[in-house]
């Protein structure tokens, strides 16, 4: 018989864990979502149009919330602290309750690099210098006075990803289509403007992404220039002067711009890491959490009971998230037969 | 015997001659030269760049593609001021690397 009444914590009410819950519904368990924001959705429910067929982040969204309706979700908690037991865990919540559960999915996804911290990109010193989020978020609401009418734009790959110094040596996976993809959207709305894009390698691997580079190369007349960006100054009319070489044609550039977007690349959320350690789930040394097995057992942990989803092991698109989000309850069924 | 036009030499980078005793000797000493990806941010801050053609990157590549001539003219203009070692992703210390490699030889050979 299969025990239908164990306690499954998720952690996090972004895609990863609502599409977790969801199945975990569907199995005929009872999980509960914990979010420590007021709302659900993380990072997905900031954005506007998602690649590759920029449809609305929205309706993904509302998809999402319709189908777990009735799952039992506590909005602005925290975790306190977790520990456990000889047959489960205890996570104590901000609330002052706690809950007794017998397994946890981690679905604690990611955060964006702080921008600020690559001072010499000027993010917090300069006017004109926004990011990936800020841009997302302008998308949304049109408000925003550094986005005024710019005649040169310039977007920054890799800010924060594969920097060594900035303690993140990782690929951060999707900002490449993401600037692309924010390249053409702010071509369509304001035509007149040049746009460039400074990058080290352009890694455009999922479906469609490379038609989204061909569309940004001719329909868009998208300027792609092999270069990081090495600084950015402020000219004396506060517009913004950027640095780099063009590495295909072995000569310093230098490009005076209206409006400049970081592209903030994806580290593990530290809340993640914090509630790991407590019940001896091991963090990589990237810094995301570390699969019991990279190929075969992504979401689960080496610790029994505790499974993961999205992008809490590593930079995800939102189809590998919601992909590893089923996996991750199937995983969690299995392991309760095999239990009973 | 003058036959009205000469033959140019090649500029081609022939790979089965390419002699890598000097690169081979510079990632012995300096191993984080293996990690560059040729991003280009130590040229783009060079301050000497514009007006000298020095270039980290270019160095490390030329040293692969058997351009020792070429090496050995931006090494000479480097003023070792070290703003590239600030700017290099992958941390590499390029001020280093770079008087390290001003020591070896062409065939490298540890000479001053």
């Amino acid at each position: 018989m299969v025990n239908r009444n164990p306690v499954i914590a998720v952690i996090g009410a972004g895609i990863a864990g609502l599409e977790a819950a969801r199945q975990l519904s569907a199995l005929g368990y009872s999980p509960v979502l914990i979010e420590k924001a007021p709302a659900i959705g993380g990072h997905v429910a900031q954005w506007n149009r998602l690649f590759p067929d920029l449809g609305p982040a929205a309706e993904l969204i509302d998809t999402l919330k319709k189908q777990t309706a009735k799952v039992s979700t506590l909005l602005s908690t925290e975790i306190a602290s977790i520990n456990r037991l000889k047959d489960g865990f205890n996570l104590v919540l901000s609330n002052g309750s706690s809950l007794l559960c017998q397994a946890v999915l981690f679905a604690t996804g990611f955060q964006l690099f702080n921008a600020a911290r690559k001072e010499e990109y000027g993010y917090g010193i300069y006017d004109r210098v926004i990011t990936n989020r800020d841009l997302e978020a302008w998308f949304n609401t049109r408000q925003d006075r550094r986005v005024d009418h710019p005649k040169a734009v310039g977007f920054v790959h890799c800010v924060g990803s594969r920097d060594v110094k900035a303690g993140n040596t990782q690929c951060s996976k999707v900002c490449c289509i993401t600037a692309i993809k924010q390249a053409i959207e702010l071509k369509e709305e304001f035509p007149d403007a040049e746009v460039y894009c400074f990058y080290m390698d352009l890694r455009l691997f999922g479906k469609k992404y490379e038609d989204f580079y061909i569309k940004a190369q001719r329909d868009c007349g998208i300027h792609f220039i092999r270069g990081r960006v090495s600084e950015v100054g402020e000219a004396i009319d506060g517009r913004v002067v950027v640095k780099a070489e063009d590495t295909l044609n072995g000569k310093p550039v230098k490009v005076t711009l209206d409006l400049l977007v970081l592209m903030a690349g994806i580290v593990c959320n530290p809340d993640a890491q914090h509630y790991a350690r407590q019940i001896g789930v091991s963090v990589d040394d990237d810094g995301f959490l570390k699969s019991r097995d990279n190929l075969a057992a992504i979401v689960e942990s080496s610790r029994p009971g505790v499974f993961f989803a999205g992008a809490c092991t590593g930079a995800k698109t939102i189809p590998e998230t919601l992909a590893e989000a089923r996996s991750a309850a199937l995983a969690i069924h299995h392991y309760f037969n095999k239990r009973s | 015997m003058d036959f009205g036009f000469k033959l140019s030499p090649s500029s081609a980078v022939n790979l089965d001659t390419v002699d890598h005793a000097r690169y081979d000797r510079l990632v012995q000493l300096e191993p984080d030269a293996l990690t560059c990806i040729g991003c280009g941010s130590c040229s783009a801050t060079c301050t000497a760049a514009p007006w000298s053609g020095m270039s980290v990157r270019k160095v490390i590549l030329g040293l692969q593609r058997g351009r020792d001539e070429e090496v050995d003219r931006m090494l000479s203009r480097c003023m070792l001021c070290g703003k590239c070692t600030m700017v290099c992703p992958r941390g590499i210390n390029t001020r280093h690397l770079i008087l390290t490699l001003c020591r070896l030889d062409r065939k490298g050979e540890v000479v001053r």
